[in-house]
């Protein structure tokens, strides 16, 4: 094969995946919109009465829901994930950090389930017996995420850190500045749209999260007035249901799938803007 | 839309079983409710083992799906947990197990009964805490199955009626993770299949009638509906032959060890 030929070869195979998600897109919204329009756009994103069975789509109480495990999630995963990466790129030893980085990746590896399985035997009837409730709960799913987002905000975090030329370090120690002076008012800015960026897609993935969420969020339908509220998220409604949906309840679903899709596109496009701005 | 799904599902079976129905002799497509699938492919199972040249694939796919495949001619046996309708009733239906669907509390829950219209004002949400029921003052943890659910149909059908169950209700996907949240809370309410009830679980008394196999067959017991296998036309061949299996002495066994209460006495 010529070479010529071997680059229109390689650039149809890209294109494909391209074109998977152009399909992708067109089918959710093929399956989703007619639905959404049908209720009416006010009705479906914001009554909270889902009983699609006997047609009434309502997701507004699951778009809280999303909205608040993944605030949630944030809170206690954004500290403690860039409390990890300023140590790993910053402080620690080079044999630490040959041991950690790599656990910390293999975080990354483990598959959902086994996060969520975990918080079903041990996180949950913590917060059962200490806190209250069923312990299954909005809770539950905050921690469970804001651990599974640790390793997408930690590696995301150290390489901009890393990416911060030494000559600004070496300035800023030169001037009489300690070490941690140096990180904190001249690091830590220069690797501001980078952190941010590690935060959105960790957002991104919390909202994504089905499985772990599925199983300690406890998936009721009502509005959460409590943190140990059982909630649902728009993924695990999706997940819960679509096995045996049909008719309309499957359009449901699908639009379910839009509302994701849309809140998806929006933190992954601000991500790439605030990339692009440094 | 819904034929859509439909033909869907059958193209899923028709793939699984291979090849056309009407032209293998020695393969059995037996296709639907997800809450028969379980105890078919048991069944299938042990019959392959007594008759190793029959190959029986068991399939899910939802009860509608089932009796439309069979309906079709794309599964020999469709598998339904729920009666039919009108419209499919010139199908054979061959019952083949009484299921029934136990209210389950903790162990240390010291109720024995509820009546149905207690069950059906928890599940509404009328009925938040246990001291009015005369136990401690501590809320009801409600646990439901998904919408869509044959188990939740079932208990839809036979406990709500037209009411619709509280959205401050738990939802798990599956009999086990109920009975599994049931466990290890002890204020728990949930439902499952009978067949699936064991030590760690207490079944409540309905209407003053446990959940036994004798007030199940009896249907003393409410909360009880029909496994049915369904067919196009009365069925024949190594079909007829796994027919009569599930309903002799031993398939009736096996459904019984299973849990399920065997049709046939």
């Amino acid at each position: 094969m010529t070479s010529k030929g071997i680059e229109r070869l390689l650039l149809v195979l890209a294109l494909s995946s391209v074109g998977s998600l152009a399909l992708i897109t067109f089918f959710i919204f093929w399956e989703g919109l007619p639905l959404i329009l049908g209720t009416g756009p006010g009705d479906f994103l914001f009554s909270t009465h889902w009983a699609p069975t006997k047609g009434r789509f309502g997701i507004g109480a699951m778009i809280v829901s999303s909205v608040v495990v993944t605030l949630g999630a944030l809170v206690l995963g954004v500290p403690l994930g860039l409390a990890c990466a300023i140590v790993l790129a910053e402080f620690a030893p080079k044999r630490l950090k040959q041991v950690l980085k790599p656990t910390l990746e293999l975080l990354a590896g483990i598959p959902s389930v086994v996060y969520g399985f975990l918080g079903v035997l041990w996180l949950v009837p913590l917060i059962r017996e200490h806190l209250g409730g069923p312990g299954l709960s909005l809770l539950a799913a905050a921690v469970i995420l804001g651990i599974m987002i640790l390793p997408t905000i930690i590696s995301i975090s150290i390489d901009s850190l890393s990416a911060v030329p030494d000559l600004y370090r070496d300035g800023s120690l030169a001037l009489g500045a300690t070490r941690w002076q140096t990180v904190q008012r001249v690091v830590l800015p220069a690797a501001r749209s980078g952190i941010i960026t590690a935060i959105i897609l960790g957002m991104g993935r919390a909202v994504g999260e089905t499985m772990a969420v599925i199983m300690v969020a406890g998936n009721a339908l009502k509005l959460p007035t409590s943190l140990l509220d059982p909630v649902r998220t728009l993924t695990s409604n999706i997940a819960l249901e679509l096995g045996y949906a049909s008719g309309r309840h499957r359009e449901a679903l699908f639009a379910t799938g839009v509302v994701l899709f849309v809140i998806i596109m929006i933190l992954n496009l601000t991500a790439a803007a605030v990339t692009r701005r440094r | 839309m819904r034929v859509f799904i439909l033909c869907l599902s059958l193209l899923v079976v028709v793939a699984a079983c291979g090849s056309r129905p009407e032209a293998s002799g020695q393969a059995i497509c037996v296709a639907g409710s997800t809450s028969v699938q379980p105890f078919a492919e048991k069944l299938a199972e042990v019959y392959m083992e007594l008759h190793p040249e029959i190959r029986i694939d068991v399939q899910g796919g939802g009860s509608s799906a089932g009796i439309y495949a069979a309906r079709q001619g794309a599964a020999h046996l469709g598998a339904s947990s729920r009666e039919l309708v009108p419209a499919e009733k010139e199908l054979v239906e061959i019952p083949i197990a009484w299921d029934g669907i136990a209210v389950i509390v903790h162990r240390d829950n010291p109720l024995s009964g509820l009546s149905l219209t207690q069950i059906r004002e928890l599940y509404q949400g009328r009925i938040r805490n246990w001291r009015e029921l005369g136990w401690l003052d501590h809320a009801v943890h409600l646990i439901t199955r998904e919408e869509g659910s044959g188990t939740r149909n079932a208990f839809e059908e036979l406990v709500m009626g037209k009411a619709e169950i509280t959205p401050a209700a738990l939802v798990q996907d599956s009999n086990g993770a109920v009975r599994e949240i049931v466990a290890s809370d002890r204020h728990a309410l949930g439902y499952i299949s009978v067949g699936l009830v064991d030590a760690r679980v207490k079944a409540l008394e309905v209407d003053g009638v446990l959940p036994t196999r004798e007030n199940i067959r009896s249907q003393r017991y409410k909360l009880v509906r029909r496994f049915l296998l369904v067919s196009k036309l009365p069925p024949g061949g190594p079909c007829k032959e796994f027919v009569d299996f599930i309903l002799s002495a031993r398939g009736q066994s096996l459904l019984e060890a299973e849990g399920l209460v065997g049709y046939e006495e």
